[in-house]
């Protein structure tokens, strides 16, 4: 896949940025807890397969999962678009997958819940975790990009 | 109720990654690429959302307790350890070879993508062998699981 350019949107990601901090403050003001997605899946598929203790309020996190998914869906029905441009290599979506769903597991949080959630509260683990993912992030593209020439 | 808060809370998630672009995985690799068709959007829906909770929660902990269930549940670990570490790293690089994070791929899971649907299968085997690797010390270490 070559890259694809995307335009800089400056105000419609920051006003997106702002619909996913609402988000955030509603978990913790309706079930005061932190919305990292990463820990939300595990609370869902913990239910599933065996991983564990199964956290007592897996209710929320299951519909939360599914008004995630359902929102393409509501734009496009109210007639938006919704730009989506994914490589499809499947050796490389594979190794990312398992990449990710791995590491937030051992690192116990992603962009949401580390990102958003952990420097909102100030935490310095989620700041040395964000510092870390962002470098390796950046280093992954550079080395794909400008070193091995792949999109 | 708490099933419909907990939907509501999801939807509105999901608007904002899509509204922001973040379920794109073209606009987070570009946003990776700085030495390249570098793309700053994506530090607009960090701040965005970071100022946004940042004030909301200290609204929301004026109240003694969350609305629909009975304490703040805060991670309050600040050890810094192996896990934490690795496994951000593990993730970022993960991060930019799909360019999908956890929300942004359960977002992008309905578009039915060739690659969304490879990634998201792959992610939940490695959110278990994570899960279960860490339970077995792999990482080392008392990391504080929430």
């Amino acid at each position: 896949m070559n890259e694809t350019l995307t335009e800089f949107t400056p105000w419609a990601s920051l006003a997106g940025g702002v619909l996913i901090g609402l988000s955030a403050v509603m978990v913790m003001a309706v079930f005061g807890r932190i919305a990292g997605i990463s820990g939300i899946t595990n609370g869902v598929i913990g239910s599933v397969l065996p991983m564990g203790p199964v956290p007592k309020d897996r209710d929320w996190r299951i519909f939360f999962l599914l008004g995630l998914i359902a929102a393409p869906i509501v734009i496009l029905v109210a007639g938006g678009t919704v730009s989506q441009t994914a490589p499809d290599n499947p050796v490389r979506m594979l190794l990312a997958g398992l990449l990710v769903g791995f590491g937030t597991a051992i690192g116990s949080g992603c962009t949401s819940g580390h990102g958003v959630c952990g420097l909102a509260r100030l935490s310095p683990r989620s700041l040395l975790a964000v510092l870390t993912f962002m470098a390796t992030g950046f280093a992954t593209v550079f080395i794909m990009r400008h070193v091995l020439g792949v999109g | 109720m708490r099933s419909f808060m907990g939907f509501l809370s999801g939807l509105l998630f999901g608007l904002g990654l899509v509204v922001s672009g973040m379920s794109n995985p073209a606009k987070v690799l570009n946003f990776l690429d700085l030495a390249g068709s570098w793309d700053p959007s994506l530090a607009f829906v960090m701040g965005g959302a970071m100022v946004t909770t940042f004030i909301g929660y200290r609204l929301s902990w004026r109240r003694s307790a969350p609305a629909l269930a009975t304490s703040f549940d805060i991670p309050n670990s600040r050890l810094i350890d192996r896990p934490l570490i690795a496994g951000a790293a593990l993730f970022g690089i993960g991060w930019g070879i799909g360019g999908f994070c956890p929300g942004p791929a359960w977002t992008a899971l309905p578009l039915m993508a060739t690659g969304t649907l490879i990634f998201v299968p792959a992610m939940l085997i490695g959110l278990w062998l994570g899960v279960r690797a860490k339970a077995q010390g792999l990482f080392a270490s008392e990391g504080a699981m929430r």
